[in-house]
């Protein structure tokens, strides 16, 4: 393509501000991360009438829509339901920095939760990783109240 | 018409760093405006959310409220601009004849984000943005245009800050109420001349949630509901200089609409109470001219008659408006519920007695460029 054509076609302009934001965690996530930050537990909530348990905790029960307010330990340990091993580029948004990839996305029912969570996974070699597998949470030494952190990765039982 | 009824109103204190989250701050208002209907959530067929991406800082924002809002296990939808219209998409809802009961919920935690750098992001990319426009200082161009145009001053503009923030100290859900003074106003901060600190609103956090019901589930189970008489909006043109900034073309289209629905002739008598979106104390004047409440230029005249003080004739914002507290998504929402109490007569130590009639006005976008006009009535 010559210069003559870029010249005559349509341009653009490129947005390069800065959007940041301070999320406010709310009063059940707070719970959530104040457990894991200062006593390595991780903790949900319980419906008090169908009695499921929610992890992380949130306010309101999904299929009764009644207020939740007994907060409970559930296990650092569950099963891995499903996994990705993830191969393209992507920023820690809390941190700000390239993720290493590749990372292994993982989705996890702990032992107690009727709801799983997403966390992920040390192990980045498929061939090694099975939906079904036990899996435990490893706590990092210094923790700062983020999950992400807090909790550095779950690891398969052997 | 007497086909839709609000039926239930709720709305959380506004607050800045209100610590709780969108979901928690959707579920207090959405259980409220139930306990104040007499429902429960299986009485509701239908919900409308109000949530906007940039304010919210997730995609499709809605989302996140889905289930304290009961919004899981019916038809849902989201209105991503002011509460008033989250409220016309629920009142359309109910006249398509598929749906009886509509919960509408609208919520912003403004003081999550930059408003300077998300307001900015309203603006063209490529023309108008990199200026550093936001909503402050492009409003100082309107207020300038507004004052230049039709003589109107500056402490004609503070009166309504002084009068608005007087109000809000008998709204207990009010962020700011002040008692200040014209010239506590003309003497603060100035941020974009001729606009003072005073002559904003804050950042406030916080969500407001109105019911809706059809004609027979209202009449059946309410003695007296507060009935929509009229709906009406329009918008005016996107680029600022496509509109002359002085003019309410768009809200004058808005009000005619909504009248013509409500069969009403003289808004000034007919209309006993009023709450508008005055997000910049300028705007309330602009409004007034818009709604018909005086003539175009005669809104300074009108503040400085104590018309729309609490004891004039025409009260406008005794909840101490948007000035008062701005939760962006929901302050016209909450405009409407502020009204509905109104009508009820139980607003308190904020009431206008014996409101039968009042009007409730939301905007979008820079300026007012949108604006969304409710007539109700009991
Ligand atoms: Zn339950």
């Amino acid at each position: 393509m010559g210069e003559e054509k870029r010249d005559s076609g349509p341009l653009s302009i490129t947005y390069m501000a800065d959007m940041p934001y301070d999320y406010h965690a709310g009063f059940y996530y707070s719970r959530f991360l104040k457990e894991l930050k200062d006593n390595k537990r991780i903790y949900g909530v319980k419906c008090p009438r169908c009695g499921k348990v929610y992890v992380p905790p949130r306010i309101v029960c999904r299929d009764c829509f009644v207020t939740m307010e007994e907060f409970v330990e559930v296990g650092n340990e569950g099963t891995l339901l499903a996994f990705t091993v993830t191969n393209f580029p992507y920023t820690d948004t809390t941190r700000g920095e390239p993720k290493k990839i590749p990372y292994t996305a993982a989705y996890i029912k702990l032992d107690g939760s009727d709801s799983n969570i997403v966390h992920c996974l040390d192990e980045t070699d498929e061939k090694k990783i099975k939906a079904g597998m036990r899996v435990r949470a490893v706590f990092s030494d210094t923790r700062t109240g983020d999950y992400f952190h807090d909790i550095d990765h779950f690891e398969i039982i052997q | 018409m007497d086909e839709v009824a609000i039926i239930g109103v709720a709305q959380t204190r506004y607050q800045r760093d209100n610590p709780a989250s969108h979901a928690e701050m959707a579920y207090e208002v959405t259980r409220k405006a139930l306990e104040d209907a007499g429902l429960t959530i299986d009485d509701i067929d239908n919900t409308v959310t109000v949530c906007n991406d940039f304010w919210d800082g997730r995609t499709i924002s809605c989302m996140t409220i889905t289930e304290a809002t009961g919004s899981h296990k019916v038809p849902t939808t989201n209105v991503e601009g002011d509460g008033t219209y989250g409220a016309l998409m629920g009142a359309m809802r109910l006249l398509s004849g598929l749906h009886e009961v509509t919960l509408v919920v609208a919520q912003s935690k403004v003081s999550e984000g930059i408003p300077a750098v998300i307001t900015n992001a309203m603006f063209d990319p490529v023309y108008e943005r990199s200026l550093g426009l936001d909503a402050i200082n492009s409003s100082a161009l309107q207020m300038r245009r507004y004052m230049s145009k039709y003589g109107i001053t500056e402490e004609q503009c503070a009166k309504v800050s002084v009068k608005n923030h007087k109000n809000a100290k008998s709204n207990p859900y009010a962020h700011m109420p002040l008692d200040i003074t014209v010239d506590d106003v003309l003497k603060s901060r100035v941020l974009a001349d001729p606009i003072k600190l005073l002559d904003t609103s804050p950042v406030s956090d916080g969500a407001c949630a109105i019911i809706m019901a059809v004609d027979e589930v209202a009449k059946k189970r309410y003695s007296k509901p507060v009935w929509i008489r009229g709906i009406g909006h329009c918008a005016d043109a996107y680029h600022l200089g496509d509109r002359d900034l002085a003019e309410v073309d768009a809200l004058v289209s808005a009000a005619r609409r909504a009248y013509s629905m409500a069969g009403i002739q003289d808004p000034v008598r007919e209309i006993d109470v009023a709450e508008v979106y005055d997000a910049f104390s300028y705007m309330e004047l602009m409004w007034m001219e818009g709604l018909g409440f005086c003539g175009r230029g005669e809104g300074g005249a009108m503040i400085d008659s104590g018309m729309t003080g609490m004891n004039g004739a025409l009260p406008v914002n005794p909840s101490g408006g948007v000035l008062s507290a701005h939760p962006v998504q929901a302050a016209g929402l909450a405009r409407i519920a502020e009204a509905v109490l109104q009508l009820r007569g139980k607003a308190d130590a904020r009431q206008v007695e014996g409101a039968t009639v009042a009007l409730a006005h939301g905007i979008e976008g820079a300026c007012g460029q949108g604006h969304c006009v409710f007539v109700l009535g009991r």
